[in-house]
């Protein structure tokens, strides 16, 4: 089995993480910024496995990764709660709607 | 070969999901995206990661997100499409930084550091996978990070359970 060349997985990293970027500046849905943010995080966490392959004790870019989960997984229940009672107390969930101060 | 098919399956269905309006189908494009990356965690060796992958994302995470997406917009008015806003800006924000990326990435030689050179094709060695190591290391090296990251899916969890309560009805 032939090495994946490291610089075409850090490319398509490159790639994934401007599309999230691009999905959190131009959405406005609360929830597909979220998706975005979770476009990022996948982007960093391939980066991470990419360079785990060449640590002799091998195994550190993958425990980083591994956390780097784990906290999106808890990002995304609380951010996702948010999202409810915004939307409950707003009837809506676009940003450009809810983005003032206001009882 | 393979590594290339599941990218150009990440990146097209990345793609789509941000192009599309539709939030039914940018999440299914998102599932496709989280597949193709934990298919490329395989290829990496990463076999944990890649089974961490389709648990917590396509199975924990995204299930959220499509529960949040039916939760918050009501399918048959107009709410289930996003609109864009600061499209010009936006696409030029993140190409600059696609650029600057790929510039600085295809510059930097990055396969020649020293210490990329300790490559060894069989770096399983003889162990068929990693997850004896990473348990090891868990219960080792890591675990104050473990502890802490039980902690914070406790706060987590109690906190989003919270949130998400409707305080006039209890």
């Amino acid at each position: 089995m032939e090495q994946i060349p490291l610089e075409h997985i850090l490319l398509l990293s490159a790639v994934l993480f401007s599309l999230g970027i691009l999905a959190v500046i131009t959405k406005r849905h609360a929830v597909v910024v979220l998706m975005g943010i979770e476009l990022i995080f996948n982007a960093a966490n391939l980066n991470l496995v990419a360079f785990s392959r060449y640590d002799p004790s091998l195994l550190q870019g993958q425990m980083f990764s591994l956390f780097v989960i784990l906290v999106a997984a808890a990002e995304a229940a609380v951010a996702l709660a948010i999202v409810l009672r915004v939307y409950q107390h707003f009837k809506t969930a676009n940003l450009s709607e809810i983005a003032t101060v206001e009882k | 070969m393979l590594f290339y098919i599941f990218a150009i399956l990440a990146i097209l269905s990345g793609a789509y999901m941000v192009l599309t309006r539709n939030l039914l189908y940018a999440g299914f494009s998102l599932l496709i995206t989280l597949l193709s990356v934990a298919g490329i965690y395989v290829l990496l060796f990463a076999d944990f990661i890649a089974v961490t992958q389709l648990m917590v994302y396509v199975g924990g995470v995204l299930v959220l997100i499509l529960f949040g997406i039916m939760l918050s917009s009501r399918v048959h008015d107009k709410s289930v499409m996003s609109e864009n806003v600061n499209t010009v800006w936006g696409t030029l924000v993140a190409g600059l930084i696609l650029v600057g990326l790929s510039y600085s990435i295809l510059k930097a030689n990055i396969s020649l550091l020293p210490w990329l050179q300790t490559i060894e094709m069989d770096v399983l060695g003889n162990q068929k996978s990693t997850v004896q190591s990473i348990g090891l290391k868990l219960m080792t090296d890591f675990v104050v990070p473990f502890e802490l990251a039980s902690l914070l899916l406790l706060i987590a969890l109690m906190g989003a359970a919270y949130i998400a309560t409707d305080k006039q009805k209890v």
